[in-house]
Order: C-alpha cells, then sequence, then structure tokens
C-alpha cells in the first residue's frame, strides 16, 4: 500500500536562512499513527508546514499518497488541504462563533448541505464528548475543550491524515492524555495520524512509532511495530 | 471513509450553492449589522457620492422636458419684399392669423424695424448715412403650442413660398443653442459621475480593507483549513453588495428631497410665466439604473481590494 506521506531527502531552508531540515527520509504508512518528537527549533512544525504547503520544501520530493506535492498548481492547494485535517496548539478557533459553526466550517466551504451539516458535526462533537456545547462560543470553554473543538473541526470531513502541531502545548497533564487518547481513537477507525509533540514523558507509554528530530536530521526512529520506546535515549 | 463522502458531493450542487449564497448574503448583513454606525456612515458617504450626478442628471431631464414646451413657442419670420405696401403687408398678416396652426401674428413694418434696430444696435444715426432703409417688413408667425417642430418647418415652408415673401427663417436657433448646451451638461455630469463611480469604488474598497485587516486571523484559519480564495472572499462581495444597495437608497433619498425642496419655488416660477410646468421626479427605470450601478461600483470595490489584500495573506 502507499505511504500516506513519504518523505524523500527533503531540506528545507526559509528566505534568508540556513538549512532547517537537512536530508529528511521518513514515511507514515496508510492509517499509521506516527508521533514527530524533538527539542523546540528541532524542525517539527516545518515538516508539518511541508505537508500542509504552507510552505514547498527547498530540496527532495514530499509526497501524499504518493502524489508529488511540488505537481500541485496554486489553485489546487486548497482542494489539496481539504483532504488534511489540521490540529494546532494555540486551537486557532474562530471565536466570533459559535462551536456548532466552528466545528461546521470545513464543510460549508466543501459545499455541503445544510442538513449533512447538522448531522455530520454533532457526529464530530459527539466522538470528542462535546455534543452539549455547541452553542457556546469557544473562549467560554476550557483549553482543553478548546483543543477538542479544534479536534472535531478537523476531524469532521473525515479527512485522510490528520496532522496535529504541539495540540497539547497549551493544555495541562490531565487534559494532554485526554486530547492523545482522542487521536488515538480516530487512528483505531482508520485515520492516518501524524503529531508533532515535544512532550516524550506523555507518549513513551503510547504503542505507537516515533520519529526523533535533532536540529534538522532524524536521528532516531523507532521500528513499525515497536510499542514504545524501551531504553532509547531521546531529548 | 473519504470515498463515501466524495459521492456525497455530487448531486444537487446547485441548490447547495444557492443556499451558501443566500447563508453569506445574511451573515454579511449580520457583520455590518455588528457595527450599525460604521455602515450608516459608509452608506452615507456613497449615497451622497451617487446623489450628486443622479441629481444633476434628473434636473437635466427636467430642462430638457420644459425645453419641449418651449418648442411651440418657436416663431417664424417672413421677410416681405420691399414691393410689397404696408397695408397689404397688414392684410397678409390678418390671412396667415386665419390659417390652421397659427396662434398669431404680428406685422412689423419696414419703419418699425428700422427703428427698433436703431434702439438695439446703438447704431443710431450712422444708419442715416445708408440713406435708404435696408430692413424689410416682417411678418411673425407664433404657431399653436400644440403643433409640433416638424409642423412648424412645415408652415414656415409653404409660407416662404407666397410671392409676397422674400424668405422665411424659423427662429429656433435659441432652442438649439439650449439642446447644445443640454447636451453639453449631459457629457460634464456622465464625466462627473465616472470620476464619483471611481470615488464610490475606492469608498467601499478602503472599509473592506479595514474590515479584511480586522478579520486577518479568521482568513488565515480559513485558508488553513482549505478555503479557496472564492470561498474567503464571498462574504466581502456581499458586504460592498449591502454598501451599494444602502448607498443607492440613500442617494434615491437624497434626490427626492432635492426635488421637493425645488417643487415649490420651480412652480411659482412657472405660474409666473403663465406655464404649468413642475418637476418630475426620477423615472422607474432612472431608480433601477441608479441602483444598478451603485451595487456594481459596491461589488466592484470589493472585488478590487479583496483579490489584492487576500494575496497578500499568508498562507497563500
Ligand atoms: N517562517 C520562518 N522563517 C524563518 N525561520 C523559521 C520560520 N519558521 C521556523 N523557522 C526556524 O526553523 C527552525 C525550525 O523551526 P520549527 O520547524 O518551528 O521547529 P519546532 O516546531 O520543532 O520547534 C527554527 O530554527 C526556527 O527558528
Ligand atoms: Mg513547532
Amino acid at each position: 500500500m502507499t505511504d500516506i506521506i513519504h518523505f524523500h531527502d527533503v531540506s528545507h531552508r526559509y528566505p534568508g536562512g540556513h538549512d532547517v531540515l537537512t536530508h529528511v527520509s521518513f514515511s507514515v504508512k496508510q492509517g499509521e499513527m506516527v508521533f514527530l518528537t524533538g527539542a523546540s527549533g528541532a524542525g517539527k512544525s516545518t515538516i508539518l508546514r511541508l505537508i500542509a504547503l504552507l510552505a514547498r520544501a527547498t530540496r527532495g520530493e514530499v509526497l501524499m499518497q504518493g502524489r508529488n506535492l511540488r505537481q500541485l498548481k496554486p489553485r489546487e492547494i486548497p482542494a489539496y488541504r481539504q483532504r488534511l485535517g489540521l490540529v494546532f496548539q494555540d486551537f486557532n478557533l474562530l471565536n466570533d462563533r459559535t462551536v456548532f459553526d466552528n466545528v461546521a466550517l470545513p464543510l460549508i466551504i466543501r459545499g455541503h448541505s445544510y442538513r449533512d451539516v447538522g448531522r455530520q458535526v454533532r457526529a464530530a462533537l459527539d466522538q470528542v464528548d462535546l455534543l452539549d456545547k455547541e452553542k457556546v462560543h469557544p473562549l467560554f470553554l476550557s483549553g482543553g475543550e478548546q483543543q477538542r473543538v479544534g479536534i472535531a473541526r478537523a476531524v469532521v470531513t473525515k479527512p485522510e491524515l490528520l496532522l496535529a502541531d504541539e495540540p497539547t502545548g497549551n493544555l495541562d497533564p490531565q487534559m494532554a492524555q485526554e486530547v492523545m487518547r482522542i487521536f488515538a481513537r480516530f487512528n483505531e477507525v482508520g485515520v492516518s495520524v501524524l503529531v508533532a509533540t515535544h512532550a516524550i514523558d506523555l507518549i513513551k507509554a503510547m504503542p505507537y512509532r516515533i520519529v526523533h528530530l535533532e536540529h534538522g536530521r532524524i536521528s532516531m526512529r523507532t521500528p513499525i511495530g515497536a510499542h514504545h520506546l524501551g531504553d532509547t535515549q531521546h531529548g | 471513509m473519504a470515498k463515501a463522502e466524495a459521492g456525497d458531493l455530487r448531486p444537487g450542487w446547485l441548490s447547495r450553492l444557492a443556499e451558501e449564497h443566500a447563508r453569506v448574503f445574511f451573515f454579511s448583513l449580520g457583520k455590518l449589522w455588528q457595527n450599525p454606525v460604521g455602515a450608516l456612515l459608509t452608506a452615507l458617504v456613497i449615497g451622497i457620492t451617487l446623489a450628486l450626478p443622479a441629481g444633476l442628471h434628473v434636473l437635466i431631464g427636467n430642462v430638457d422636458k420644459l425645453s419641449y414646451s418651449w418648442e411651440g413657442a418657436a416663431q417664424s419670420s417672413l421677410f416681405l419684399k420691399d414691393s410689397v405696401t404696408e397695408e397689404r403687408g397688414r392684410d397678409l398678416a390678418r390671412e396667415i392669423e386665419a390659417r390652421p396652426g397659427v396662434a398669431r401674428t404680428g406685422y412689423i413694418s419696414r419703419q418699425q424695424a428700422l427703428d427698433e434696430f436703431r434702439k438695439l444696435s446703438g447704431f443710431g444715426d450712422a444708419l442715416d448715412l445708408l440713406g435708404d432703409n435696408p430692413l424689410p417688413a416682417v411678418i411673425t408667425v407664433t404657431p399653436l403650442r400644440k403643433q409640433t417642430r416638424e409642423q412648424v418647418a412645415a408652415l414656415t415652408d409653404e409660407l416662404a413660398h407666397l410671392p409676397e415673401v422674400d424668405r422665411a427663417k424659423l427662429d429656433q436657433k435659441w432652442l438649439e443653442r439650449l439642446y447644445a448646451i443640454l447636451d453639453f451638461l449631459q457629457r460634464g455630469v456622465a464625466v462627473v459621475a465616472a470620476l464619483l463611480g471611481i470615488a464610490v469604488i475606492i469608498t467601499v474598497g478602503n472599509t473592506i480593507r479595514l474590515d479584511i485587516q480586522a478579520r486577518r486571523e479568521e482568513i488565515v484559519v480559513m485558508k488553513l483549513i482549505g478555503a479557496p480564495d472564492s470561498f474567503i472572499r464571498r462574504p466581502f462581495l456581499y458586504t460592498g453588495f449591502w454598501y451599494g444597495l444602502s448607498g443607492s437608497v440613500v442617494a434615491l433619498l437624497f434626490v427626492l428631497a432635492g426635488l421637493a425642496a425645488l417643487t415649490e419655488p420651480v412652480r411659482n416660477l412657472a405660474g409666473l410665466y403663465e406655464s404649468d410646468f413642475s418637476l418630475a421626479g426620477p423615472s422607474f427605470l432612472a431608480v433601477l439604473e441608479m441602483f444598478g450601478a451603485g451595487i456594481l461600483l459596491g461589488w466592484l470595490g470589493a472585488f478590487l481590494t479583496v483579490s489584492r489584500q487576500l494575496g497578500k495573506i499568508e498562507p497563500r
């Protein structure tokens, strides 16, 4: 089966800077959940940005289900992004709209009918256990609840790949565990998930593969099927 | 999972697009409602800008209408041959007055013409040097009011062929001059309207630019979750539509108020000239045109601005 994401010898530098990624190669299998770890500044966000086409890799190739992202024309990018579900550290919710309207947005962008929207939004809110909060504005919610709204918005379109960048960065440990469990639940029903985090302690007990970055290079990866880090060292 | 969705997207896309447009239609109106004072001020500025050319247009239309009612007052002058005696001249004037289509006639003898010319020209005694009076006697013919321009011209032509008449002249110079002036003014209004149209585009554009800046984060989030530019642009285009529409309403109110203020003085003035002329309001078509222009300009101002501003906001 084709990898959902494949990085082939990718190097990247932002305009005027040095290389923040050097010769990065890795892949995420279809239906797999992978953690991208590393210290702050290691290049985790950059990798997610290259996948979401918020930046274009300066060298090397990024493939999504075998399709080289370099071939995508600018006007094809929105449709491409609609195939992803993005979760952010600072939630990126629209605070002047209700929880329902926030979660509905990706569906409305895709032109779903109102009946459809209502049904799918409630299904997504149910999965993150926020069904009773649909009429509330995000700022009245706790951090953990806001992030669950963010996750509901990311999964409501049933994306092929869920990308999360430090999703627990602004949450207390208990909330953080809950959020990671939610990702695991989505992965169990077949969604491919790539989570960037520096919270090693939070994930080391979880049975998922880890790709570890140091200064823009992959310094360590656990083999597929390895269920925890064991005695390997990490930063 | 995604596969099942794809099939779901096909049927009824048109009704869904209509649904989406209806949603944005009210959403953008609601956004304006959140800042009613700002929206009202913008509508007011646009209204004033639109009212000026619209009002001028209506006024010119009225002068045009007035000139039609004057057209009947056009006179023709029949210059009589020198051989025609004064007595015969006066008889001829009476005969012509009896013709259908003629309201009245007047006879100006050679001597009267000379005296009048002396008075008006200021040449005075210098004319005595000519010895003989060079001016012909004239019969002035005033057609009935209801006569059209063509009918008056035909009558004049006919009278020109009378044996006593040397030459006939339809005295419409001043009307032609009026038409020329009206034409000029109309062009002037068109130029003013074009300039003010650009002003409306700039006004709406600037308002929407501020709006976009205030909603920058929202736009970034939308781009991140895959909204195409057309989707992000849509509410702003509708905002431009609302500005154009509300500005047109304001402009219409201004024009009607201006006409109402002028109605009484114009009626009084017309009364002095024994005319039943009264100011006409803008026609339905003119109102429609004004609204069309207002909405189009509002939309255009929004479109140009959003297209420019969206390109500047990351991610692209
Ligand atoms: N937009 C940018 N322009 C220039 N440099 C950047 C930009 N974004 C990130 N960087 C740099 O790239 C490196 C990697 O950053 P990032 O991918 O955000 O790391 P991480 O997410 O692992 O903390 C850092 O040194 C950071 O300063
Ligand atoms: Mg980061």
